[in-house]
């Protein structure tokens, strides 16, 4: 067979992304939870905080760590795989990751040190202060990629002068209109994402670790969170999918499975096999005039469907139909788990109910399953073009060996298996650890040991007593 | 016109300013990687690896910013020079992958440590090996057409002597940074490596520079023709003259060990400074030979540069974040000032 250096391109694009993409989706979240308990500590001074933030800053550690190493890989592989796309939309996106960099990158390295390391170096508030930069500078960074990564789905903003762009104006290329959605959709995405992950594992350490009262904080917390977010995740995903339908109908299509060049009252597929080549669907199950309903307000409203592109535009209709399901499939359990807590909490069963807690340990990856099939249905469904109309992807692949692409893709895909493997390994190594023991936490709690005075004046005293 | 070229030469010095700050930072860190293996005890490599473990992610956002600023700023170069140096490119983020989960890792594991001692070791190595790589085949000017090709126009003798010089060079600031963050055994260690690097160092700067002068006219014209090549002289006796101190340096700090003396902290530290400004020098010689190409003889700053609305819409960014992410990241550094066994282990 012979090797295409462009599909190799992709798919080491694709798979270097998606391996990426799970550590922000946790961190984002984690750093977010572990800046709410470390307030939390200080304003009431509860240790029980404390040790909730302590305990989780090394999983939190490791994870970002995972982020930042597979993060820079990325910086680079625009240039080195898609040359023809660097050249031609630098001018555009360049500028927006400059900026995620000045304003986030630098942000969050800065103080990441203080956060992990500085315990003794810094009084309380300024670590505090420390761990809130670091949650920001998340948020931060995201909001840049996503409004790089929105101007590929709905460019706006950009006039195109000898086939390369240039920006008309700035403010419609970063508030481009899927923008605001997706940014809210992510960002909802890895608060819920991060949220699970303590959920699960409180849930867990609620039966097997010692650890009761922290792990009935974190439960508690996270479950009340989940009541939240879940449900809200729910309707922005809503309002996404409508942008998705005014912006890229062909996505929609795919997302729905639906074929016929218009489709009036589409029913809401439950089930179906797409295929390609016969332009239509096998063992459909599914529920009459819903998807029209939900998408137009009107049992009866048209949909566009696949056929209205031709076979060459439209994109991989099967990966894109299953990982929608994947994701609100997982979207709809996220939701019925956090009603099921609230009802238990109700009735006061909640950290008793053995079945329930059980299930909830299951869940420590759900958020970023559906993470990775929410980013399947946006990418795939966007194929073949890489800037929405404009650039098809296979027109700005670089013009590399193929064995040479092959050599970095199998380098990749052996580096982060192992280092994936790794990950889980302290992770699950952190968890069964546990937190630092209480004792430890009240000493600082009352200053014996508190961070910074006491190491920082004793180290102002030596050298004067060495004089003597 | 002259706003024209303004705003790109701006770039273009940002861009160099990128790089510096890269090879300052990353170098050290990286250089202590290198270094490694010849440290043997378990104890002296924590003390290693927690001279470093706070900043290395800053130290690598520099590495990142450069890139991205290419990228916006100069999208032509950027697309040209990673797909041609696709290779070394790709070995350099492994090993940068390797040896950054090194620091969360090993920390935490006991049997597998051996592992992330090689890891960060050969991770480091192979990190500062391929920038050298990238700098030799930068230097010595390749073809932008040859990226579809399968040749491997970047591996030439030259780019591997630049490779082990690179190498030698960040080890050579890991030991004068190593000198300012220990004492004892860790800072003698340091001292005394560092003497030996620095030889090795300055030989090769003067070999990469008499090739350079040999193989390309215009640089050799650049520098021998002309009134400012009296100031482009400086260079290099201002580079002689910082090697002569940083030596001195190095060998008092072994001396008053053996002395039992105690020594003044600004002599632990000026090593590290001297180094930098060695770097500072070799980085400006380098430009001076370059400018204005981003590719040499092919691209150049101008060419390359993305139009205005682009480079002005960054230009408050960098203006206002600059200072402030100089000015927190000396923040980090100066509170985790001092020597490493003066902070303890923080989560």
């Amino acid at each position: 067979m012979e090797l295409d250096a462009a599909l190799l391109s992709r798919l080491q694009f694709a798979f270097t992304v998606s391996f990426h993409i799970i550590f922000p989706s946790i961190t984002i979240g984690l750093a977010t939870l572990i800046a709410i308990w470390e307030g939390l500590w200080l304003k009431t001074g509860n240790p029980l905080y404390l040790q909730l933030a302590k305990f989780w800053i090394k999983p939190f550690a490791i994870t970002f760590g995972m982020g930042v190493v597979s993060g820079i890989v990325l910086s680079y592989e625009f240039g080195t795989n898609f040359s023809e796309f660097s050249r031609i939309t630098g001018a555009v996106l360049g500028p927006l990751m400059a900026y995620e960099v000045l304003t986030a990158f630098f942000l969050e390295a800065g103080f990441l040190g203080i956060m992990l390391f500085g315990w003794q170096r810094v009084g309380p508030k300024l670590h505090f202060m420390a761990t809130v930069v670091v949650a920001v500078g998340t948020w931060i960074s995201a909001f840049w990629i996503i409004a790089a990564n929105s101007w590929m789905h709905t460019p706006a903003g950009h006039i195109i002068v000898d086939g390369v762009f240039q920006v008309d104006s700035w403010w419609q290329v970063i508030f481009n209109p899927s923008m605001p959605y997706r940014f809210t959709h992510m960002l909802l995405a890895a608060f819920i994402t991060g949220t699970f992950v303590v959920l699960a594992t409180s849930a867990w350490q609620l039966r097997h670790s010692e650890h009761k009262n922290m792990a009935r904080k974190g439960l508690s917390m996270t479950l009340w969170l989940a009541l939240i977010l879940t449900p809200l995740q729910a309707y922005v995903g809503d309002l996404h999918g409508l942008n998705v339908k005014e912006h890229q109908p062909v996505k929609l299509a795919a997302m729905e499975g639906i074929w016929a060049e218009r489709e009036a009252g589409a029913p809401l597929l439950l089930f179906a096999i797409p295929d390609r080549v016969a332009e239509k669907n096998h063992f459909e199950i599914g529920i009459p005039k819903l998807a029209s309903l939900i998408l137009t307000h009107d049992p009866d409203g048209e949909l566009m469907g696949l056929k209205a592109v031709p076979a060459d535009e439209r994109p991989n209709v099967a990966v894109v139909f299953f990982s929608f399901r994947v994701m609100v499939g997982i979207g709809v359990l996220m939701i019925l788990t956090a009603f099921t807590g609230a009802f238990l909490r109700w009735r006061g069963t909640l950290y008793q109910s053995r079945w329930f807690l059980t299930a909830c340990s299951y869940l420590a990856p759900s958020g970023i399953i559906a993470v990775l099939a929410g980013w399947y249905v946006v990418e795939v469904g966007r194929q073949p073009w890489l800037v929405h109309g404009l650039i098809r992807t296979i027109d700005v692949v670089s013009p590399l060996p193929a064995e040479r692409v092959l050599f970095s893709l199998t380098l990749f895909v052996l580096t982060y298996s192992l280092l994936f493997g790794v990950y889980l390994y302290f992770m699950r190594k952190l968890i069964r650890k546990g937190p630092p023991p209480m004792e430890k936490l009240s000493q600082q709690l009352i200053g014996v040991k508190a961070s910074g005075y006491a190491v920082a004046l004793a180290k102002h005293i030596k050298p004067e007593q060495e004089q003597h | 016109m002259e706003l024209q070229i303004g705003l790109p030469l701006f770039y273009f010095l940002l861009l160099g300013f990128a790089i510096l700050m890269y090879v300052l930072l990353d170098g050290f860190d990286l250089g202590i990687g290198i270094l490694y293996p010849w440290f043997n005890t378990d104890a002296e490599h924590d003390h290693l690896m927690r001279s470093i473990s706070h900043v290395w992610d800053g130290n690598e956002t520099w590495l990142v910013f450069g890139g991205v600023i290419l990228f916006g700023a100069f999208p032509l170069a950027y697309a040209s020079i990673a797909s041609l140096l696709y290779l070394p490119i790709m070995l350099m983020l492994i090993g940068l992958i390797f040896r950054g989960v090194a620091f969360e890792y090993r920390f935490k594991s006991h049997t597998s440590k051996i592992w992330w001692n090689r890891a960060f070791a050969i991770g480091s190595s192979l990190a500062a090996f391929c920038q050298g790589l990238m700098l030799g085949v930068l230097v010595q000017g390749v073809d932008a057409d040859s990226i579809a090709s399968s040749s491997l126009q970047w591996l030439t003798p030259f780019s591997l002597f630049t490779g082990l010089a690179v190498m030698a060079g960040y080890a050579l600031l890991g030991c004068t940074y190593l000198t300012m963050k220990s004492r004892g055994d860790i800072q003698q260690k340091a001292a005394r490596y560092g003497q030996r690097l620095l030889l090795f160092v300055m030989l090769a700067m003067l070999l990469v520079s008499l090739f350079t002068l040999y193989r390309q006219p215009e640089i050799r014209d650049r520098w021998f023709g002309g009134a400012h090549s009296l100031i482009l002289m400086l260079l290099p006796l201002m580079a002689v003259l910082a090697a002569r101190l940083l030596f001195r340096d190095l060998g008092r700090v072994q001396r008053q060990f053996a002395a039992e003396a105690d020594i003044s902290i600004r002599h632990e530290s000026r090593p590290f400074w001297l180094a930098a400004s060695l770097f500072l020098l070799a980085f400006a010689g380098l430009v001076a030979g370059l400018f204005p190409y981003l590719l040499p003889h092919q691209i150049s700053f101008y060419t390359a540069a993305a139009p205005d609305s682009s480079l002005s819409f960054m230009l408050p960014g960098v203006l206002i974040f600059l200072p402030l992410i100089l000015a927190y990241t000396l923040w980090g550094y100066h509170i985790f000032r001092g020597k490493v066994e003066d902070y303890e282990e923080g989560y």
